[in-house]
């Protein structure tokens, strides 16, 4: 997770390894948060190619039966294999994760330094627009959206995106205007450097450390988001392996003791959300300049 | 080294002091856990107080003077630690005492002036009430009589008007003003001790008087002792009795004020001294003699015989201010309030505050010239507007004969006359994009406006350039944090000097720099000037800086130019009144 620094000299990276290095050996709760995040990215990339069985493929004669040395989490009603869907559902979770936040990093982020940067007008057209998104329970806004635009996974993604956009405008508002009359910026007017180009070459460079912690925390709560509305039917439809369709569908069997059906996608959902808020944590302590003694 | 001079300094108080010193410290060395392992920050540093005497701690950035005085009270960050020798105050071991000792003893038998008084204060509080705190926690009033005893407190720092100024917030009040909330607060209790750090940076020169004149006054009549801690020779020499000098972590030499002018006996002293700018010298003096001694990176600048020689022949104007105005609207509430506490009624008409009050002023070509004035003065708006990145009010800004005040500022980035005129900041660390290494600094301006796109041809002017300013060329791939404040300002000035400008506005450019350093800088700027044949605009706050780069000097107060003439005849024959009271406030080594 060099990202925030990967524009710099090998130098820089090589000092900005040192200083991950540091400061995981400091907090080795960091180390392990990066540690989970390598599985998830194994498992997002490689799911399909490395799980016992087809996701999909129903087998009756095999149904409800408990974990065991074959089916490792059991199976579900329709006699598939639980593991196989948890670590295929990881890259259909993630992919909604990472595009939301992407997609919410370039409006928000954007937007919000804008907003710092310029003040006026476009500060409060933007932080109007944000105030009206929070004034909404969030889940609730995010419901609305893909009921209304229509029940697809590109839905459940600017839904996401949406209802965190306020968050990212907030961040990248105060550090840009905390840079808006900086040295460096000034000398970048006098270089001859337009509005536009300081703002995105000078200020969000400096503000990408902050964004990056964002973005982390973000992403836990954006793969939260997804599967509560898978959970309630909306979005990711069956049989598609998803963390949250997979909880809704073993709810039932609870109250009959086959517990295993919503456990293990349940705790799939808990370690990616874990994972996230450890590493956002750690980023933070990473690019956190006070924490450098 | 510094052993010699300290053993007969000691022999010396303890005669005169037969009771025993105040505070002693005998061999205190003390570390910092880093991750880079234990860093020694000060190192087997002795010194001994006596009662009501004032000693002052003289020393660059990094010296270690202000370890030394955090040591003293135990307000040690906590990667610090005492790894030897021993702090003795009035009998008791401070190196050993529990903190509940401690406690007790900050504030009401030692206490601490902070540099900077608005962060001391809380901002939310009134600055009675926070008076009043120390009071009460220390015993000193009790409820009925506390709002009676912090008034008489003060008066006693010569706030006018104290009743009113009781309910007074920090924010309603000048720096000046806070600085002297921040001493009362360190006196209320009465302390023996009192160890001012640097309590006068960032004020101006006139308030820096007035404030360290009633500290002297206030602790005399108490008896109390002072350590003043503050990298300001002349300050030093002026209020302390005894001069301690630091350098990285050691003492170098302690000796009395006079003596430690009169005949300082460590090359370190005579570098700091030669340094420190003063009267009847020129810029030449500032560095150190031997050259080879230091680390010198650029080749030394040609001797100059006076600052006046090189500006005379100049005759062409470059740059023409006629009847410049800045007008601000005032801010509502909070001005309203203060003036109704001043009991002056503000007319309807003064809703509007003029920054920059009709001032003219010309810039000949090849000249240098120093904009001088206290803060608030209106001398970096003028700059601000000089260097096009505000928009007067009204008035006219000529460059090169061309009205360059009709181009709006925000438009200003891609005029022709953009590259001409270029400034060097104030603060070398905060103008440097933290994300850029010196190389893509300098060479942003080249970029932009240089009509150059990479490639060898750019690698090669920025290496020219920063051999130019004396930067080493393998320097120039480090970040900005990677550097030296000195190096910094090199970049800075690299960056400033790339287009070839005509005018270089020079705000403040060396006040975040140690006086060896600034040397160096001015020095560089002057050659520089000398090579390139550019128009300085100098802003700053000390004459003597101002009166060794330039030609010829404006003294501004209230927005309005006060005097205006030779750099020589302004220092030496000023003729406004405002012009002497700056000069005789600036505290300079008696030589």
């Amino acid at each position: 997770m060099t990202l925030a620094t990967a524009d710099t000299h090998p130098r820089g990276l090589a000092a900005t390894l040192a200083h991950a290095r540091y400061v995981i050996s400091d907090n080795p709760v960091t180390g392990i948060a990066f540690g989970m995040f390598l599985v998830l990215v194994v498992c997002a990339l490689l799911g399909p190619f490395i799980v016992p069985y087809d996701p999909l493929a129903s087998d009756t004669a095999a149904a409800l039966q408990a974990p065991s040395a074959a089916h490792w989490f059991g199976t579900d009603n329709l006699g598939r294999d639980i593991f196989s869907r948890v670590i295929v559902a990881t890259r259909l979770d993630m992919a909604i994760a990472v595009f939301s936040v992407a997609l919410v990093f370039a409006a928000g982020g954007i937007a919000g330094i804008a907003s710092g940067f310029f003040g006026g007008w476009t500060d409060r057209i933007i932080g109007r627009i944000s105030d009206t998104i929070m004034a909404f329970p969030l889940f609730v806004l995010a419901m609305g959206i893909v009921a209304a635009l229509g029940n697809t996974v590109t839905n459940i993604v600017i839904a996401t995106a949406i209802i965190n956009f306020p968050l990212y405008v907030r961040v990248a508002r105060s550090e840009a205007a905390i840079r808006r009359q900086a040295g460096f910026v000034q000398a970048a007017r006098l270089t001859g450097n337009s509005e536009w180009r300081i703002l995105l070459t000078t200020i969000l460079p400096n503000i990408m450390p902050i964004m990056m912690v964002q973005m982390s925390l973000t992403m836990g709560y954006a793969i939260l988001n997804a599967a509560g509305l898978s959970f309630i039917g909306l979005g990711v439809r069956p049989p598609t392996p998803e963390w949250g369709i997979m909880v809704a569908e073993g709810a039932a069997y609870i109250v009959s003791g086959e517990w295993w059906i919503a456990l293990f996608p349940g705790l799939a959902l808990m370690f990616a959300v874990f994972c996230f808020n450890l590493l956002g944590d750690g980023l933070r302590d990473i690019v956190d300049p006070q924490r450098r003694t | 080294m510094h052993g010699v001079v300290d053993v007969k300094d000691h022999a010396a108080k303890s005669s005169e002091t037969p009771s025993g010193p105040l505070l002693e410290v005998r061999d205190l060395t003390v570390e910092f856990a880093t991750r880079r392992g234990t860093v020694t920050a000060v190192s087997e540093v002795n010194l001994t107080l006596a009662k009501g005497e004032t000693l002052g701690i003289v020393g660059e950035s990094g010296s270690g003077k202000s370890v030394t005085s955090y040591t003293v009270m135990r307000i040690l960050d906590r990667a610090g630690r005492i790894a030897e020798g021993s702090i003795t105050f009035s009998g008791m071991d401070v190196a050993h005492a529990p903190e509940s000792a401690m406690r007790d003893l900050r504030g009401r038998e030692m206490s601490m002036i902070f540099q900077n008084p608005r962060a001391a204060l809380n901002p939310i509080r009134t600055v009675g009430a926070q008076i009043g705190d120390v009071l009460l926690q220390h015993v000193q009033a009790d409820a009925r009589t506390v709002k009676e005893k912090v008034i008489d407190i003060l008066k006693q720092v010569r706030i006018a008007r104290p009743e009113d100024r009781y309910h007074a917030y920090p924010f309603e009040l000048s720096g000046g003003m806070c600085q002297r909330i921040v001493i009362a607060l360190a006196l209320a209790c009465r302390p023996q001790l009192m160890i001012a750090d640097e309590p006068t940076t960032g004020l101006d020169v006139t308030t820096q008087k007035a404030v360290m004149d009633l500290v002297t006054e206030l602790t005399r009549e108490r008896g109390m002792s002072t350590i003043l801690i503050t990298h300001d020779l002349g300050l030093a020499a002026a209020y302390c009795d005894t001069v301690m000098v630091m350098e990285k972590g050691k003492v170098v030499e302690t000796a009395p004020a006079e003596r430690i002018f009169r005949d300082p006996q460590h090359p370190y002293t005579r570098k700091l001294m030669r340094a420190t700018p003063r009267p009847g010298i020129t810029l030449r003096d500032l560095l150190p003699e031997e050259p080879a001694g230091s680390p010198a990176q650029n080749p030394p600048p040609q001797a100059r015989t006076s600052a006046q020689a090189a500006g005379a022949p100049a005759t062409k104007v470059l740059l023409q201010v006629e009847n410049l105005v800045k007008e601000y609207p005032r801010q509502g509430a909070p001005s309203a309030f203060l003036s109704g506490l001043l009991g002056k009624k503000a007319p309807p008409e003064e809703r509007i505050f003029r920054a920059v009050d009709d001032i003219s002023f010309a810039v000949l070509k090849g000249e240098s010239v120093g904009l001088v004035g206290e803060s608030g003065c209106g001398k970096s708006t003028t700059s601000t507007m000089v260097m096009r990145l505000i928009d007067p009010t009204a008035g006219r800004i000529s460059f090169a004969g061309e009205d360059i005040s009709a181009v709006p500022a925000k438009d200003f980035a891609h005029h022709p006359m953009r590259r001409r005129i270029q400034m060097v900041f104030q603060d070398p660390t905060e103008s440097l994009n933290p994300r850029y290494t010196a190389e893509r600094a300098i060479a942003d301006p080249l970029l932009r406006m240089g009509g150059m796109s990479g490639g060898a041809k750019l690698r090669a002017r920025v290496a020219e350039l920063a051999e130019m300013v004396g930067l080493p060329q393998n320097l120039l791939e480090r970040f900005p944090h990677q550097l030296s404040g000195g190096q910094k300002a090199r970049v800075g000035i690299a960056r400033a000097i790339a287009l070839d400008p005509d005018l270089v506005i020079l705000d403040e450019p060396t006040a975040a720099l140690d006086v060896s350093v600034q040397a160096v800088v001015l020095n560089l700027l002057e050659e520089l000037k000398q090579r390139l044949g550019m128009s300085y605009l100098f802003v700053s706050h000390d004459l003597h800086v101002v009166g060794l780069l330039c030609d010829r000097v404006i003294v501004m107060r209230q927005g309005r130019i006060v005097e205006e003439g030779r750099s020589q005849q302004v220092l030496d024959a000023p003729r406004d009144a405002y012009t002497r009271e700056l000069i005789a406030a600036i505290p300079h080594p008696p030589v």
